[in-house]
């Protein structure tokens, strides 16, 4: 048995900026399993606080550890970001590289590959380059590439936006096997639709900080603050 | 305008009989040119992604002093080439003035830069592109440069045949470091530069001819061979 990375703990940690603050003082614990869904209005720092928690952006103040060393936590963790980065390779090739990097032989990879590939529904288009596919697929085979080394935690940052119902109801059941396999989903979303379906917690951000942060049961049947429960009700929160 | 038609002749009789003489320089001139293109493009083109990832202090002017590299007139480079090369030079024991490696190791001088620069620009974009992909997949840095070189391959190649064509037409270094001794060092270019202070105006176009031409059909070869404009690939 593998010892797990998690629990991550943020202990007041910052983020800033040419010296002006874009995340913090946040104290959380990430630990367990499921799926945290993380929202906010645009500029909340939701997207800062995910590529933080990933060691994408460098703490200011404060501490942030891992249960496991730093290298060890890294290699077992993924990110899928907004705008999916493809490489300039086929669909194999980018969904292969991962497994060559952490050193598996050719075959090892190609298999898995093609086994992601049909997953997320581009088995026929293995051989393509990548550049040449849709953005919802551009975002499916960004989604493979996180999970084929089957990380402990992922991080998604917006990976629904911009993508039509078919597209998003891949990733959805993509992410719902992930979890189901023990992965633990971070993710952030401006669709509270999205949000009601999948988490299991949510943390609402404002204005750089973890403003409120219960199941997901509680945070929409009973938002306990003001600022909650005008964001819900779609009125502009700053 | 009769001076270009008899070069035109003279550069297709040289073909067609396959003068010895040609033959011998052509491929001479590609020796030359290919070996200092390949050694030139082993230490520029990772030397091109390294300076794309890594950030150190000063690595702005590293930049400027690359750039103003390429620039570096070929006549310098062979005259210190040749000093450090002649018998009374640190390297005058390896004997190898008036050699084509004399040769090479002056055009691997002009052309590392060149080639070094543009594979620094054109895979700094690509570093912005992958940058969070390669830091989240906790990338060494070998790897980093690894993944740039071989998914920035065309622009790459790009770089090495702008190098190949400074080296291929390059004149006044290897003048002075290879001396232009026929049978010896003798290549297209300092054969035209010859040929031209004698007044043999229709074999120095012959021979520019065919050096033009020898410089399109590699360019030409190197993208057919590597495929880089197939559909659908990369």
């Amino acid at each position: 048995m593998v010892n797990s990375i998690l629990p991550l703990e943020l202990q007041e940690v910052v983020v800033s900026k040419r010296g002006r603050r874009i995340v913090g003082p946040v104290t959380y614990t990430l630990a367990g399993a499921g799926t945290t869904i993380v929202i906010g209005p645009n500029g909340s720092g939701k997207t800062t606080l995910l590529r933080m928690m990933h060691g994408l952006e460098r703490t200011s103040e404060g501490r942030l550890s891992w249960a496991q060393a730093f290298k060890e936590a890294s290699q077992r963790q993924s990110f899928v970001f907004q705008s999916p980065i493809i490489m300039r390779r086929s669909v194999l090739d980018n969904l292969a590289y991962p497994l060559t990097l952490a050193g598996k032989s050719r075959k090892e990879a190609n298999e898995a590959a093609a086994r992601w590939a049909a997953k997320v529904g581009l088995g026929s288009r293995l051989q393509q380059s990548a550049s040449r596919l849709s953005g919802g697929e551009k975002q499916k085979l960004a989604l493979a590439r996180a999970l084929i080394r089957e990380p402990e935690v992922l991080f998604l940052d917006e990976p629904c936006a911009n993508l039509d119902g078919k597209a998003t109801r891949v990733i959805e059941g993509v992410l719902q096997d992930a979890k189901s396999n023990g992965t633990r989903l971070v993710m952030s979303t401006h669709d509270m639709g999205q949000a009601r379906r999948l988490a299991d917690d949510v943390i609402f951000m404002l204005g750089g900080q973890i403003h409120e942060c219960a199941p997901v049961q509680d945070f929409f049947n009973s938002p306990a603050t003001p600022e909650t429960e005008q964001f819900l009700r779609g009125d502009i929160v700053e | 305008m009769g001076e270009i038609l008899e070069g035109l002749k003279a550069a297709f009789l040289l073909l067609v009989t396959l003068d010895s003489d040609l033959v011998e320089i052509t491929l001479r001139s590609l020796q030359v040119t290919l070996s200092a293109l390949v050694i030139s493009s082993l230490i520029a083109l990772p030397f091109g992604a390294w300076l794309a990832i890594r950030r150190f202090r000063h690595r702005r002017l590293a930049i400027a002093v690359l750039n103003a590299l390429m620039g570096i007139p070929p006549v310098v480079v062979g005259l210190f080439v040749y000093l450090l090369l002649s018998r009374s030079g640190p390297f005058g024991v390896l004997g190898l003035l008036y050699t084509p490696s004399a040769m090479i190791i002056a055009q691997v001088i002009i052309i590392t830069p060149l080639i070094a620069s543009i594979a620094h620009q054109s895979l700094r974009e690509l570093w912005a592109e992958y940058h969070d992909l390669l830091i989240s997949l906790n990338t060494t840095r070998h790897q980093r440069i690894k993944t740039l070189v071989w998914d920035g391959r065309r622009a790459l190649l790009t770089a090495s045949l702008a190098g190949f064509g400074r080296a291929i037409g390059e004149v006044g270094a290897i003048m002075i470091v290879g001396g232009n001794i026929d049978h010896a060092t003798r290549v297209l270019t300092t054969a035209i530069a010859l040929e031209t202070s004698k007044g043999d105006f229709s074999l120095a176009l012959g021979l520019g001819f065919v050096l033009i031409g020898l410089a399109i059909s590699v360019n030409v070869a190197i993208h057919w061979l590597t495929r880089t404009e197939r559909e659908g690939r990369w």
